[in-house]
């Protein structure tokens, strides 16, 4: 069997959860898994008699189980008040609890969680609300306690989310169950006084007894004033507000539309002067609320491919028996002791353990004073180390969404010159304006030759004119790009982000940490023998900084770095500084190491050099190799000819012939820059006229990132998260970027392209309804149909082109 | 002609029953979620292990 395996590593796929096993899979039942979490799931349906589970779909169901959360994660739901908050209902025996699984995804996955009372103890019930990713759970509570349900359901691959913030969020219901209703009695209203304006279908109105007429019409007003007051109720108070607000939104035509045909028949009915339209106007509204209902339906189910298993790459050296390790920023468990080095960001709210923290929160509040803080402080998430590293311990998980608010902070919104979202705003406040004085020309018209048609014509231009679908392509293709992009794992900050960077015309790169990998193998040292002492010192030192070189002679000191380092100092393009263990310790450039010129250092093109002076006395220099990218020649190929191409290196030229070789004789390469020539250098780019995209390390660039159009942030083994960057790239992705660049393009195309569409039919729409050829109620039909129609086209039409640029999935 | 005002209260009452009826049905939850009961009426009731015996011998040979 394993030399089977071995023999198609490739071709061998997880039982459980379809990822490739690789070369360590692991076997029982005569079956493959990639690991052992999985292995452990299998053995649990197994001994429960629910391997149906795997029969249910073609491809393996499961999800990986290789990133485990810890067995601990749901110890905060030992607490009683809090578990209190999160139930649904709960008496002296029994409990319900409503539980969020992003991670549900097929039919399989309904079939075991509404299975879960086969795990005997305390479980009575699951139910699946699937559109929605949540199980209702009925248990005994004396039986097994919400720590274990929450822990049960985790060790089978299904983490719940639990958000108190979110919590007992049930308004969705009430909300949705009204929608039903409104349109229940909308209809009820709408097929009886159809009922009754039979005679007027058949025009046969002079024949009937007057006493019918009279009793017709007023039970037509008596039905229709539920459909008024209650169906229709959300148009009007939605529109109220908007012109509370001095705006014109797009539910003020519509509900004049209504109001006119509504006051209009109750006039003609009462005057005796006519039959009225409460026919077409209950139907009017009761179309409106159907196509409501099916927009709701389908937004739902184009937003539900959200990818669940995306995070954003970042890493964080979480300690591990005294040992740093580099672990996914999502593994980052409540507890867990971590590093947080010189410019890093706290990415959760933690405690300081060690270390003197002077933090800088202007990225949660816009001050950028120094706050100073000791050990046993509390640290909040989004605070910024400036100086050496501190060691903090995690008070809770990472949240995404709290980074993400963060990242969003308006302190940070760069300004956008003349971006199509701006246009749509500019145009759409415009519309409504437009709309009605076409309708009231309209209007106008048909007074004069046709009294009656005039109310409708009124009522199907506002009806129609709706602009729905202009207003929703844009986000919708958006939406759906950065979804794309994401999976890719390019993540960037907001959707508008995608039209910045399909307008890009220049990128800069910047050298060390962005093109270079920053994980060599070996590093030579150059100059006088150091001992096992003053290597460890340095391997102290190099720990506070978030530098790629400081990064790389930390990684490759394969010793403790044991050393407290006091006043330490790190200036940007020069290098760091501090006292270890009593000796001034100096490492950087040149300069800053007080370096002789003529050095006797071995000449060679493709390091870089990291010079040494301890206690002020010059040592000699690391030579760390120059990595680049693997890709980075194909990479540059593909967007040669597309963009101009600029380095800006903080090095000095030695390397500058093999970078030639890589990057071709059209690009602009600037050698020895330091953080503020780098951002002059793009400040003047966009001077004249160039759209910059700057893609940097992160931490070391902030100031480029900030000033360039859009800034992504190449993510390897720091945590590079900086609000700055409009962007977070995974390092493993890097040579996807020409790719995904064209497909920011294409996405700006799809979007003109469904603008069109909605324009197409507003105006079709429009001549029909001024020419008195559309009733409101067909119209009522035709708007909602419209929205659909264009929004399913953005979606559809963004992954398509993903797939043709091969960045699908 | 007369009978007319009965019948039209009649079918007015026949149609408010439908009404109320279609109202509680949405009150009772049957549309909170039109998608899973779609799912779950395909699964079958038979005891899975049966279901896991029967299927098993002809995978492993395959």
């Amino acid at each position: 069997m394993s030399e089977k395996l071995a023999g198609q590593d490739e071709k061998v796929l997880c039982y459980h959860c379809g990822d490739p096993c690789g070369s360590r899979g692991i076997t029982a039942d005569d079956r493959q898994f990639c690991c052992t979490g999985c292995r452990t799931v299998y053995e649990i349906l197994r001994d429960n008699d629910l391997t149906g589970y795997y029969q249910m779909e073609e491809s393996p169901p499961g999800m990986s189980l290789r990133r485990l959360a810890s067995a601990r994660k749901y110890d905060f739901l030992d607490n009683q008040d809090l578990v209190r908050q999160l139930l649904d209902f709960s008496d002296d025996d029994i409990s319900q609890i409503t539980l969020k699984i992003p991670g549900m995804h097929c039919a399989s996955c309904i079939w075991l969680l509404e299975r879960l009372d086969r795990f005997g103890t305390g479980i009575i019930r699951s139910m699946v609300h699937f559109p929605r990713k949540e199980v209702t759970i009925t248990y005994r509570h004396g039986v097994i306690t919400l720590r274990e349900l929450a822990t049960l359901i985790a060790s089978l691959g299904y983490e719940p989310l639990l958000e108190l913030t979110e919590g007992k969020d049930r308004s969705w219901r009430r909300e949705n169950r009204r929608l039903y209703y409104q349109i229940g009695i909308a209809g009820f209203a709408f097929g009886n006084i159809m009922l009754y304006s039979f005679p007027e279908y058949l025009a046969m109105g002079d024949t009937i007894d007057p006493l019918f007429k009279r009793i017709f019409g007023y039970l037509s007003i008596v039905l229709s004033l539920p459909v008024l007051f209650y169906s229709s109720i959300d148009y009007f108070r939605s529109a109220w507000n908007g012109l509370r607000q001095k705006l014109l939104n797009i539910d003020v035509p519509i509900t004049l539309g209504i109001a006119v045909l509504f006051s209009r028949s109750l006039w003609e009915i009462v005057t005796g002067s006519g039959t009225g339209y409460l026919d077409s106007f209950s139907g009017l509204v009761f179309f409106l609320l159907i196509g409501k209902l099916f927009q709701k339906k389908t937004y739902q189910a184009l937003a539900f491919d959200r990818d669940y298993r995306s995070y954003f790459p970042l890493s964080v050296a979480k300690l591990e028996a005294g040992e740093e390790v580099s672990v996914p920023l999502a593994d980052l468990q409540p507890g867990d002791r971590f590093v947080v080095r010189n410019g890093e960001l706290a990415p959760v709210d933690s405690l300081l353990i060690e270390g003197e923290g002077s933090l800088d929160y202007s990225f949660v509040t816009g001050e950028s004073d120094l706050i100073n803080r000791q050990s046993g402080d509390l640290i909040y998430a989004g605070g910024r180390q400036l100086g050496p590293a501190l060691q903090l311990e995690a008070l809770r998980e990472v949240s995404q969404s709290q980074l993400t608010r963060l990242w969003n902070n308006d302190i940070f919104t760069k300004p956008s010159p003349a971006r199509l979202t701006q246009t749509v705003n500019e145009v759409s406040k415009y519309f409504t304006t437009v709309i009605l004085a076409i309708a009231l020309a309209a209007t106008a018209y048909w007074l004069r030759i046709d009294t009656a048609k005039a109310a409708h014509v009124f009522t199907a231009v506002l009806i129609v004119a709706c602009p729905c679908a202009l207003a929703l392509s844009y986000p919708f293709a958006l939406g759906t790009a950065q979804r794309v992009l994401g999976r890719k794992r390019l993540f960037l900050k907001n959707a508008e982000t995608v039209e910045t960077l399909a307008k890009i015309d220049t990128i800069v790169f910047d050298k060390t940490g962005t093109l270079t990998r920053s994980t060599p193998l070996t590093i030579n040292f150059s100059g006088k023998i150091l001992s096992a002492d003053e290597l460890t010192m340095i391997k102290s030192l190099t720990r506070h900084s978030t530098h790629p070189l400081s990064r790389n002679i930390h990684a490759v000191l394969d010793i403790p770095a044991d050393f407290l380092v006091r006043g330490y100092e790190e200036v940007p393009g020069m290098g760091i500084r501090g006292t270890v263990d009593g000796k001034d310790i100096t490492l950087g450039s040149r300069e800053w190491a007080g370096a002789p010129r003529g050095d006797d250092i071995p000449d060679s093109h493709d390091h870089s050099r990291v010079y040494l002076a301890i206690d002020g006395m010059y040592r000699g220099a690391f030579l760390i190799p120059n990595k680049y990218r693997r890709g980075l020649k194909t990479l540059l190929d593909t967007i040669r000819n597309k963009y101009r191409i600029h380095v800006l290196s903080g090095d000095s030229e030695r390397d500058s012939s093999e970078l030639r070789d890589i990057f071709g004789p059209q690009a602009t390469m600037h050698f020895r820059q330091s953080p503020e020539e780098k951002m002059d250098y793009i400040h003047e780019l966009q001077k004249n006229g160039r759209h910059v995209l700057m893609v940097g390390d992160g931490l070391n660039d902030a100031g480029a990132l900030k000033a360039s159009d859009a800034g992504i942030s190449v993510s390897e083994d720091i945590n590079a998260f900086s609000p700055a960057c409009d962007g977070i790239l995974s390092a493993d992705s890097f040579s996807d970027l020409p790719r995904m660049l064209r497909f920011t393009r294409a996405s700006m195309t799809v979007i003109l392209a469904s603008f069109g569409i909605s324009f197409i039919y507003n105006l079709a729409g429009l001549s029909f309804a001024v020419a008195g050829l559309l009733t409101p109620l067909v119209a009522a039909i035709l708007m909602p149909a419209s929205s659909i129609t264009v929004v399913a086209f953005a979606t559809l039409a963004t992954n398509f082109r993903a797939r043709l640029i091969g960045i699908g999935t | 002609m007369h009978i007319m005002v009965i019948l039209i209260g009649f079918s007015l009452f026949i149609a408010l029953c439908f009404l109320i009826f279609f109202l509680l049905a949405v009150r009772s939850g049957q549309y909170d979620d039109q998608h899973t009961p779609a799912i779950r009426m395909l699964f079958d009731d038979t005891d899975p292990k049966s279901t896991e015996e029967e299927n098993s011998p002809a995978e492993a040979n395959s």
